[in-house]
């Protein structure tokens, strides 16, 4: 660690607060419009397939651009999530299984072999 | 300010016939959407963010209930935790990238604990230069993080009765995960509006402290995906959808969020998928919608 390690340049500095503005900005925008305004049912029911249609917009594309190990990782979490409903079992699940199958997948067999 | 004494329970749960775990494991495949995965279908019918066709917004049972108080904070921080610990593996691969391109320790954590937002202070850093492009940068990392905006809008129907305080205050902790972690505790009906910022405090601890770790550790430590960290996201977003899946009704918002941000990812910029994708579903859904 060199003592420049709490150094605090200001045009630095200015772009991280500049930064972190639009993000909140991001972050507040969307609830503070729908708070604006009252909504009817139709825009509501737009509304309520938002988590679903983020979560599987988000998960496409990345497991898209993973390969055969990532795409069983995500069955694996799917399986366990579907049998035991324990989030913390199937992160858990995913994680170890994503490390094997891509140890498989590069030919250097399992760690635990 | 703690009403929530049965996390958990609904008097709905009362007045419906019990169902079997296996009940619910056997009909994944959706003909009834009460027969998908077994805790959402519970609640569904009450706390679902669209009232159904017909029924009065006002007398939403659970949204009503919503508290702010120690036991959603805590409960929030404690759910988080072995997320948390995975974004901290993040947050030091982030460190060691910032130290690289020239940032100090003090603005690595800057940056983290104002910003907190992971994807987009990877992508600055890539792009920090000598001369810093500071127009393109905060640009940059204002349409990755455009996605939050709709996030945050999909927690309107349980925040709608918190105060604005509370409200933004809370969003400023919201990243991917806690916001997932924040879904499904809302969706299971626990109706605890501090979830959001308990879980976000739990991140915001690990992905600062992991920030400063990493950049002082400089190139001690090698890259996340040797211990599959760089997979504790998507695993987060499949057990979510696995809990968001409702049944029928799920498949048309889903196939088109799925198909637009597959398309989207490979003709647009950066994390733009994510929006259009959540746009044109809920766009679909308002076009579908008959009352």
């Amino acid at each position: 660690m060199t003592d420049g390690a709490l150094s605090l340049d200001p045009s630095v500095v200015a772009v991280i607060l500049a930064m972190a503005a639009v993000t909140v900005l991001t972050k507040v925008g969307g609830i503070w419009l729908v708070r604006q305004v009252e909504l009817g049912d139709r825009l509501e029911a737009g509304l309520s397939v938002l988590p679903g249609a983020i979560v599987i917009a988000l998960l496409g594309p990345e497991l898209a651009a993973g390969g055969p190990p990532e795409w069983a990782a995500a069955a694996v979490v799917l399986g366990v999530m579907w049998r035991t409903e324990n989030i913390l079992f199937a992160l858990c699940a995913g994680v170890l299984s994503v490390v094997a199958f891509r140890a498989l997948a590069a030919g250097t067999g399992l760690p635990i072999a | 300010m703690d009403l929530d004494s049965e996390p958990g329970e609904s008097s709905d749960d009362l007045e419906r016939p019990s169902r079997t775990d296996e009940d619910a494991r056997d009909g994944g495949e959706g003909l009834d959407p009460a027969t998908a995965v077994d805790s959402g279908a519970e609640l569904e019918r009450e706390v679902g963010p669209g009232p159904g066709p017909g029924s009065d917004p006002d007398p939403d049972p659970d949204p009503a209930h919503i508290t702010f108080g120690r036991d959603g904070l805590r409960a929030g921080f404690l759910n988080c935790l072995p997320v948390a610990l995975g974004v901290g593996g993040y947050g030091i691969a982030f460190g060691v990238l910032a130290s690289q391109v020239g940032l100090s320790v003090a603005e690595a954590a800057l940056m983290s604990g104002t910003v907190l937002a992971g994807a987009s202070q990877i992508v600055a850093v890539e792009l920090w230069a000598d001369p810093l492009p500071a127009a393109t940068i905060v640009f940059t990392v204002f349409a990755i993080n455009l996605r939050y905006s709709l996030m945050g809008a999909a927690l309107q129907p349980w925040f709608e009765r918190l105060s604005p305080a509370k409200v933004y205050g809370s969003l400023y902790f919201m990243a991917d995960e806690n916001w997932a972690l924040t879904m499904r505790d809302l969706r299971a009906g626990n109706a605890r509006g501090a979830f959001l910022l308990g879980s976000g405090i739990a991140i915001w601890l690990f992905w600062v402290g992991a920030t400063i770790l990493g950049a002082v550790a400089g190139e001690l430590v090698g890259d996340p995906t040797r211990y599959g960290f760089d997979f504790i996201l998507a695993a987060v977003f499949v057990a979510l959808a696995a809990e968001l899946w409702e049944g029928r009704s799920t498949l048309v918002p889903w196939v088109v969020a799925l198909g637009t941000a597959v398309v989207a990812a490979e003709f647009l910029p950066g994390r733009w998928y994510i929006l259009l994708g959540g746009l044109v579903a809920a766009a679909v859904e308002v076009i579908r919608y008959d009352d």
